[in-house]
Order: structure tokens, then sequence, then C-alpha cells
């Protein structure tokens, strides 16, 4: 059966060795929309993160999560990436002797083979390195070397971006891809996003700053404390963030511990 | 119950009944040290755990057996070894097969290549160059302890001889094959010289291979004299069954303004002891020892390693790993002694390994001895399991787990091989150490004989 939403959390409880971290979340994206998701540090975004994708220090407590109308908490993290979900990564690793071209091959070619798709011959996966490399705007001196290995903080980042161009997601999570980027990175990044952004792929930003969030304008932003949702809204409301901070929300959300607002028409 | 009292005693009746033998077939120069060297033997004795050295490695399995006599190898024996094709083979190299030790063509078997170099058999050498081989021969041997040293300097009688007369370079590598091939079991001394005089160069590449079913043990000695201004650079492969032992001495000796490297990959052997000796001699030198073993099964492999910074303004690194499955055990001696007038040395140790089970084991002791004060040296030892971030972050590019913990795995081990300073040699060995880790590598590709 084929669902409205390309994902749906459904009241979410998680925890990291027996301690609570996501506490009750529900978060509805379809095809093509943009969300950002704001909050204090610690409050659980990355972990959200992590249970999308399948990090198995996370165990998942309650609720449930469907892709595609398809539970995605019994897929395996190789089986959501082929399925098209995308993790750019808070801290991306670095991976000594595995090379970046041997390892966008492989990731390419094992998506193409889910997807019953025969292998890229060598110049097809070399053009299509070449075209995203253009995109990104990063040079060849990183993608001869090993994954990460010595790149600086924004190279990792737009590598990170690189690799959602390569892989051409259904949904991308992007976690703090911003944080750690200069202006013209910022734009780079921003532009990669939205040159993957189409009617069929979805995205969840995860940032800090309003800044990210003028070049890739989301449909709605939601405000993450102590493992919830807490609020979600338009684009203006990162805007009020940037001038007024968390504490108001922190208030109102203290007085109306019952209503959790998550209605995406609000 | 101790073993060895019964093995010394075998081993000094084989010595005394194939006395004859060994003078009738040996060079003369190798019979005039026997005797002390046996005497040595009997001094020092087998080591066993409580030698330092050997902490770790228990040669019970494959010293504690009765080997069949004492091998002379018929010309017969030789054609069987050339069918042999090894897999490094049709690489650009200059090839040639040492069968159990000895050189196919004995007394005729000295050959030179363009360029001026020299390799053939240690037999022919003697007689050819003797005041040379003279001159090199057991001088850079450092018993130690180990009794198993002054044991091939009493057993051997030939091996492979590399001569690179001053000045004279070879671009290509040499290869060797070291061929078991036998149908009895046997204990195989081989005794290798190469010397690399001032201004020459040379490559060896050298690969152990087994390949009958029987049961060998191998106790090689190579001296390496490295003169002035020159490079020398050896790297084997080891591929034997499990039912094979190996155990290597390797005595690299270096003058001023020399570069040498060794790199040890060893891919299968049911027990492999690598001793590399690096003596910095003369100012301004550069030595390398690299090693990558890759374990499995009931397998033990050892590098034993000691970098003597005897002159000033020397450097020298070590960086050996390991990846450990199963029941397989492994250890890592590693020794650096700066004497007291080897000022501004740089000194580099690193030792890291992957254990893949709960039940493989692996021993890591750096030991440092300085006695000069003005010395730049480092060490270090990691024993752990894959990196499980580095795992996720490549499953969630949607690789398989299984693919996905091989490319680490080859991954960590592309940094010992990428040491490897001819770039043909590295692709070939990269997918040798491909192969082995996926398990298509059990035995040589090319072998009728399925040993394991
Ligand atoms: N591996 C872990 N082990 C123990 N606790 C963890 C682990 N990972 C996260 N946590 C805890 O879970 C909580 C949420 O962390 P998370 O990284 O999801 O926050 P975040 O919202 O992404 O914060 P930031 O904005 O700083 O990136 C924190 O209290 C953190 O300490
Ligand atoms: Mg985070």
């Amino acid at each position: 059966m084929k669902s409205e939403f390309l994902l749906q959390i459904k009241d979410l409880k998680a925890s990291i060795d027996n301690k609570s971290i996501i506490k009750g979340l529900s978060l509805e994206v379809k095809p093509g929309e943009i969300h950002a998701i704001m909050g204090p540090n610690g409050s659980g975004k990355s972990t959200l993160a992590n249970v999308l994708t399948g990090r198995d220090l996370v165990t998942v407590t309650d609720g449930s999560v469907t892709f595609e109308g398809r539970n995605l908490l019994d897929m395996s993290p190789e089986e959501r990436a082929r399925e098209g979900i995308f993790l750019s990564f808070q801290y991306p690793i670095e991976i000594p002797g595995v090379s970046m071209v041997n390892f966008m091959k492989t990731a390419i070619n094992e998506q193409r083979k889910h997807r019953g798709l025969e292998p890229l011959s060598a110049s097809e996966f070399l053009s299509q390195m070449r075209e995203k490399k253009e995109l990104v705007e990063i040079d060849s001196a990183l993608t001869n070397r090993s994954v990460n290995e010595g790149f600086s903080g924004g190279e990792k980042k737009k590598n990170e971006i690189f690799q959602m161009a390569m892989l051409e997601p259904r949904l991308a999570l992007l976690d703090e891809t911003d944080s750690g980027l200069d202006i013209d990175a910022l734009r780079i990044v921003a532009n990669g996003v939205n040159k993957i952004r189409s009617a069929d792929t979805s995205v969840i930003v995860i940032t800090h700053y309003q800044r990210l969030l003028d070049y890739i304008i989301p449909d709605f932003v939601h405000v993450m404390f102590d493992g919830r949702i807490v609020k979600s809204a338009g684009p203006e409301l990162a805007l009020e963030l940037e001038k007024r901070g968390y504490d108001w929300i922190r208030k109102e959300a203290d007085i109306a511990e019952e209503s959790w607002i998550t209605d995406r028409k609000l | 119950m101790d073993y060895r009292p019964e093995v010394i005693s075998k081993l000094s009746a084989m010595f005394n009944a194939g006395h004859g033998t060994f003078l009738k077939d040996s060079p003369e120069l190798f019979n005039r040290h026997r005797e002390k060297a046996f005497n040595d033997f009997l001094r020092l004795g087998i080591p066993d755990r409580k030698n330092e050295a050997y902490k770790y490695t228990n040669l019970e399995k494959f010293l504690n057996y009765q080997y069949q006599d004492y091998f002379f190898p018929l010309p017969s024996d030789f054609r069987e070894a050339e069918r042999f094709h090894c897999e490094v083979e049709d690489l650009n190299v200059w090839n040639m097969v040492l069968l159990n030790g000895f050189f196919p063509h004995g007394e005729d078997g000295l050959v030179m290549l363009p360029g001026g170099i020299w390799v053939g058999s240690m037999k022919a050498a003697v007689r050819q160059f003797p005041s040379l081989v003279e001159k090199h021969y057991n001088r850079y041997v450092e018993d130690g302890t180990d009794g198993l040293i002054p044991l091939n300097t009493a057993l051997a009688s030939d091996g492979l001889f590399l001569y690179a007369p001053k000045n004279t370079v070879y671009t290509k590598p040499i290869q060797i094959v070291n061929l078991l091939h036998s149908d009895k079991d046997i204990f195989v001394q081989d005794r290798n010289l190469i010397i690399v005089e001032e201004g020459a160069q040379l490559s060896l590449l050298s690969c152990d291979h087994s390949i009958s079913p029987r049961r060998f043990l191998t106790n090689t000695i190579t001296e390496v004299y490295v003169g002035r201004n020159a490079r020398f650079d050896i790297i084997r492969v080891q591929n034997q069954h499990d039912n094979s032992g190996k155990i290597t001495h390797t005595f690299i000796h270096q003058e001023r303004d020399s570069y040498a490297s060794s790199n040890n990959i060893s891919l299968h052997g049911g027990l492999v002891r690598n001793a590399t000796w690096h003596y910095l001699g003369g100012e301004n030198s550069e030595t390398h020892s690299y090693g990558l073993f890759l374990a499995d099964k009931d397998q033990h492999i050892a590098n034993f390693v000691k970098v003597d910074h005897v002159a000033p303004n020397c450097n020298s690194t070590q960086l050996f790993k390991g990846v450990l499955d199963d029941n397989s055990s492994g250890a890592f001696n590693g020794r650096i002694m700066v004497h007291k007038d080897a000022q501004k040395t740089n000194a580099y140790q690193s030792n890291n390994n992957i254990i893949l089970s709960d039940t493989a084991r692996m021993d890591t002791k750096p030991q440092l001895e300085i006695y000069a004060d003005d010395v730049k040296c480092s060490h270090g030892a990691t024993v752990g399991q894959l990196d499980e971030n580095a795992l996720f972050y490549l499953r969630s590019r949607g690789i398989d787990v299984h693919e996905a913990r091989l490319m680490l795995m080859f991954g960590f081990a592309h940094e010992v091989i990428k040491k490897i300073s001819i770039e043909a040699l590295r692709d070939r060995i990269d997918d040798l150490v491909q192969k082995r880790l996926r398990g298509e590598l059990s035995r040589c590709a090319s072998c009728a004989v399925q040993c394991n």
C-alpha cells in the first residue's frame, strides 16, 4: 500500500544505554517537502538521524517509522540507504586506506544492484564522478584520497554533499552540514541540495542557524526539545528563533505540556 | 615436558651422520663454519618461551617432529619445480626458482644480468667470487640468544647469492620463488647472501610457497650488505600451507648514506616467524621495516625486529600490521637500540592489529633502549576491532556489511602495501591481499596440489 507520506514517524521513543533520548516524537514528511529541525544542543536531533539510518547503538523502545509505507525499523542500514535514505553526518569519519573512488563505486553499484540495474561501466562512473564533483566544486585531489582522510572540516561537509549528489537519495538528512562552512561553501552545499530536490525528493535539514535556510527554504520548521518536537511552523519560525532564542518556546512548551504542536496545518 | 633435549639429540645425530654429505657437497667456506656453529647451537639450544624474543611464539609443533633426512635435490626434482608458476609472475621481473633451499643449476648456477648484477647459487658464488663471499659470509649475523641462527650456519649448503657491484643498477625487481616440494617431510636450511656495493641499487621479491602436502620447516638466514650510498629493498610474500613452518632471520647491514627497506607480507602459513635486524653502521642512512600479516585458523605469525642505531643522523621506521581471525595468534616484538654515539637519531615504530574473533590473540611488545641524548623516538601499539563508526559510515551508503568489513580490513592492510615502491608489484600484492581477505587464496592458485 503506497502511503501519501515518504516518511512517517509515530510517537517514537528511543534510548541509548537505557537512557531515554527520544521521548515520543512524531513527524510526517511528504515527497518533495523540506523540513528543518532546530533545537538546543543535546535535544536529540542527531539521535533521531541515527534512528532513521539504523545505527544500532540507539534502541527504539516504542512507536513506528515507515518509509513509503514500509516498516523502516526492520531494515538494515544498507537496505535503508539502497531504498534512498541518505545521511550527511554531523561528524564525517576518516577511513584511511579506503579510496574515495572505490568507496563510491561500491556504493553506487550496490544501489544499482538493489534496483535491478547493471553496474556502471568505468567510463560512466568516471563521468558521473566528474559531473558531481563540479556540482559541489570539490577538488579531484580530494576524491583521489582515502575517504575524508586529512580533509578539512569544510571539505568533509562538501564531501558529504558530493556523496549525496552521487547517490541521488529520496530522503536526505543533513545533520548540521552547514556548521564549519565558509560563505562560499555554504552556498555550494545549499546549491547541491537544491539540485537534488525534486517533486520526489525530500530533505530534513538539522541546523542551528537561519543562514542555511536562506538558501534552502523549508516548508516546515520544527523545534526539538528534550527528545520531542515542541513546536512546528513555517519558515518564519527559524527567523524568530534567531532573534529570540529558545527560552520563549521552553516557557510555551511548559505551559502547553499536554498539547505538542505537531499539526502540519499550523 | 620439555621436548627440546630429544630434538637436539636427534639433530646432533643428523649432523654427525650427515657430516660426510655436507662436507662433500658443500662449499669449503660453509664447511669451515659448521663445527663451531653447531657447538653454538648446542650452547644456545632451541629458543623457548623463556627467551624474551620468543615469549609469545611456541616452536614446539614444528620443531618437535621427526623430519626425514637432510635433503639434497635430484635433477628431476627441479624439472618438477620449474612447472610451477606463482601468482605474482608475469610481472616485469627477472625470475628464478629455489627448490627446498637449493638452486637448480648448483655450481654453474650464476648468471650476470644486464647492468652487471650477478644472481645465482651460493655454491657457485663461492667458486667465482671466493674472497668477496668470504669477506661477507657470516659477518652480519647476530646470534643473540637464538640457537636457530647457528643451526642454519651448521646445516646450510646452498641458497641465493645476489651481487650488485659498485654503481650497478638493476631497475626490475629480481624475483626468487622459494618452493617447498617433496614427497618427504623436510627441514630446510637455506643461506642467502646479498651484496649491494657502493652506489648500487637492487630490489628483491622473495615468494615462499609450499606445494606438496607434507610437513615443512624452513630456517632461513639472509645476510645483506648495503654499501655507501647504495639502495636495497626486499619484499617477501609468504604463502605457504598450514603444515609449513617458516622461520627467517634477515640481517641488513648498512654503510653511510644508504637506504634499505624490508617488507614481509605473510598471507598464509602454519607458523611464520620473521626476524629482521637492521644495523645502521654509517651516518645519514635510512632503514624501514614493514610487515603485514593475515592469520586465521590456528596459524601463528610473529615479527621480531631490531633496529640498531650505531651511527648518528640516521632515520628508521617500523610499521607492522596484523589481522587475526579464528584461533590464530600473532606477536610483534620491535626493538630500537640507540647506541651512545648515534646522536640525531629519528626512530619510529608502530604496530596495529585487528582482531576479528573472540579467540584470536595478539601480543605486542615494543622495546626502546636509548643511550644517546639527542634523539627522537616514538612508538605505539594498538590491538582492537574494526572501527564501528567507519563500518556504519560505509553501510549508511548502501554497502553490504560483509563487503564493508572487507573494505575496512583491506584499507587497514593497504597502509603497509602502499610502502612498496614498485607500482606494478604494489598493485599485484593489493590484489593478492584482497583475495586472501575474501578467502579466495587458501592455496596457491596455479598449484595442482590441494593442500588445505
Ligand atoms: N553514544 C552515546 N552514548 C551516550 N549518550 C549519547 C550518545 N549519543 C548521544 N547521547 C546523548 O543523547 C542526547 C542527545 O544527543 P544528540 O547528539 O542527539 O543531540 P543533538 O540534538 O544532535 O545535539 P547537537 O546540537 O549538539 O548536535 C545527549 O544527551 C547525548 O549526550
Ligand atoms: Mg547533533
